[in-house]
């Protein structure tokens, strides 16, 4: 399946700063099928890092979304049944509006004078992006990480438009050691001399700050059993030689190969500000989550037992806050090795409870194509 | 695992040959508000869902229980009973099940407690530890008895209370709540004599 990305404009979009945007981008894909009265919509929400292009093979580069393994024929996220769509966040560097954009004001890049950013501007901008679209209620709304941040802001900015819900590894606040990690980040980038106070655009970007940054962000998105497995202490040369040596363990020029590779497809402020997205992010302190009426979202919320970023304990937070106010919530703690990062790969048991949940949902609203692939897989 | 195995095939009236579990569906209203408690792969929920059209919820510790039952449809939520129970408001249910679990339960009246807080009516199995081939296997054997139904040895046992119906029912008394029906099993036959000597499961509608 090749697929190319979309893009939409928005004239206005204000933000919950204050400040009013214009002329903003939004970049999408989609994949399946909108029925008549598109009412087989999932939207895919991505992660920190990711982008619009979550399946399929790019016709840019040929590569494969980054939730290929979840997201097509016959798989978890069934695009014969469901029109599955994602798109870039705002304040990103993949084809929607953020810090390297163009300021239509002034003819230059934002940098660092964009608007500070939200996750629920970031929501707000999809839900404006749907309106084009002609989407007005969403089967699903899914997303692991920072998506699943997203997933969760859907759910109590526009609990009418969301039948159910699916956050996968994610939390409703960052906790004090998930804001240290990301604030190690920012500031090996603003280190970097490069960076100039954002001001890099047209000359050389803050690449060894980036890549640092992205080694730390590598870490935590691992776990200490796949990083054992993965590298062990095995040696990339001859071990300790001299002083000198560039790598002694195989782990360290791994590091250094992901950062490296990482630089030329991200932007470094966009990094500063999705990382302050998601670390002011709140839903508890907003009471947003106890607030929402039961009666309106179905949830599924998926954790990991190795993943040490996003800790279960932060799910069962929000299912127990949940199920407090009596909501239809299914939550289930996955086994795997893979850390944070098991969300992405380890997908044959969370295929599993996504499939059977959609088919419980899509049942009780009564989607037409139902029947026609039941049982089938 | 295959996903054939988590397609549901109507349930047969003895609900996959548990006759506890036919029982079970005759005291649950149709159409009500039910947690099953220890739901495990959820065959009971999803039978009740789909032939009672209840509102199911179910509480499962076992992370590849819960998730054969969410592969079903269930909203199961996977946590150990204490915890688990404790998240509900009070009354939030019509029924609260506990099938066959009272007797592997660390606190069984704090559990009984709960259930009666949260839900309106308890629904709880548990076998008879006064059966008389219990009884007579301890009498003669003088070791810890082993049956049918009661397969474990002493130190593989999770039946770590273990308790009869007229202790249930001591219990139920003794903390001013009512058994508003009971049911005894022995294999597929109700015992309407002694159930105490002839039960092999009690089935009983507590309320408060």
């Amino acid at each position: 399946m090749i697929v190319s990305t979309q893009v939409v404009e928005i004239p206005e979009f204000r933000m919950d700063c204050g400040v009013t945007l214009t002329q903003v981008s939004i970049a999408y894909e989609m994949y399946g099928t909108m029925n008549a009265d598109a009412s087989n919509v999932i939207l895919v929400e991505h992660a920190f890092t990711g982008d619009a292009h979550a399946a399929g093979i790019s016709d840019e580069d040929g590569r494969p979304g980054w939730w290929d393994l979840m997201i097509g024929p016959g798989k978890a996220f069934d695009t014969d049944r469901f029109c599955v769509i994602c798109s870039n966040v705002l304040s990103g560097c993949k084809g929607t509006t953020g810090p390297a954009s163009i300021n239509p004001e002034t003819g230059r890049p934002y940098g660092m004078s964009f608007p500070v950013t939200t996750i629920s501007d970031m929501v707000r901008l999809q839900r404006a992006l749907l309106d084009v679209l002609g989407v007005k209620k969403l089967l699903c709304v899914a997303g692991g990480s920072m998506g699943g941040m997203q997933v969760l802001e859907w759910a109590v900015s526009y609990p009418e438009d969301v039948h159910s819900a699916i956050p996968i590894a994610t939390t409703a606040r960052h906790s004090a050691q998930q804001i240290a990690f990301n604030e190690v980040a920012r500031q090996s980038i603003m280190v970097d001399p490069a960076w100039n106070q954002g001001d890099y655009y047209g000359s050389e970007a803050p690449k060894r700050g980036l890549a640092v940054a992205r080694m730390v962000g590598h870490i935590t998105y691992m776990s200490d059993e796949s990083m054992r497995e993965k590298f062990g202490r095995r040696l990339r040369g001859q071990g300790m030689v001299d002083a000198n040596e560039e790598y002694i363990f195989e782990v360290e020029s791994y590091l250094r190969y992901r950062g490296s590779q990482f630089v030329g497809r991200f932007d470094a402020n966009s990094y500063i500000y999705i990382t302050r997205a998601l670390d002011t992010f709140d839903l508890f302190e907003s009471q947003k989550l106890v607030r929402l009426d039961p009666s309106s979202t179905r949830f599924l919320v998926i954790s990991f037992t190795s993943d040490w970023l996003y800790p279960s304990y932060q799910s069962q937070e929000v299912v127990n806050l949940l199920r407090a106010a009596n909501h239809d919530i299914a939550y289930v703690e996955l086994t795997s090795n893979y850390g944070h990062d098991a969300f992405l790969v380890d997908v044959a048991q969370q295929t599993d409870v996504i499939r059977g949940f959609l088919n419980s949902v899509s049942r009780n609203l009564g989607i037409s194509n139902y029947a026609l692939r039941e049982g089938v897989h | 695992m295959a996903t054939a195995e988590l397609v549901h095939t109507s349930i047969a009236p003895s609900l996959l040959g548990r006759e506890d579990f036919a029982l079970i569906s005759e005291l649950v209203p149709e159409g009500s508000r039910v947690l099953d408690v220890g739901c495990g792969e959820g065959q009971l929920l999803h039978w009740l869902v789909e032939n009672k059209n209840v509102k199911g919820r179910g509480i499962e510790l076992e992370s590849d229980k819960v998730y054969r039952a969410i592969a079903r449809g269930l909203s199961v939520y996977q946590g150990d009973i204490n915890q688990g129970l404790q998240a509900y408001s009070d009354q939030a249910f019509d029924v609260v099940i506990l099938s066959q679990t009272l007797q592997e339960t660390k606190a069984p009246l704090d559990v009984m407690r709960e259930m009666l807080r949260i839900g309106a009516k308890v629904v709880v199995t548990f076998p008879n530890f006064a059966h008389w081939q219990v009884r007579l296997s301890l009498m003669l054997q003088g070791r810890a008895p082993q049956t049918k139904l009661l397969p474990y040895a002493w130190y593989n046992s999770p039946n770590i209370r273990v308790l009869s119906i007229c202790d249930f029912n001591m219990m139920v008394k003794e903390q001013g709540w009512r058994v508003e029906r009971e049911l005894f099993l022995a294999g597929k036959r109700h015992v309407r004599y002694f159930p105490n000597l002839f039960a092999e499961v009690a089935i009983c509608l507590v309320t408060r």
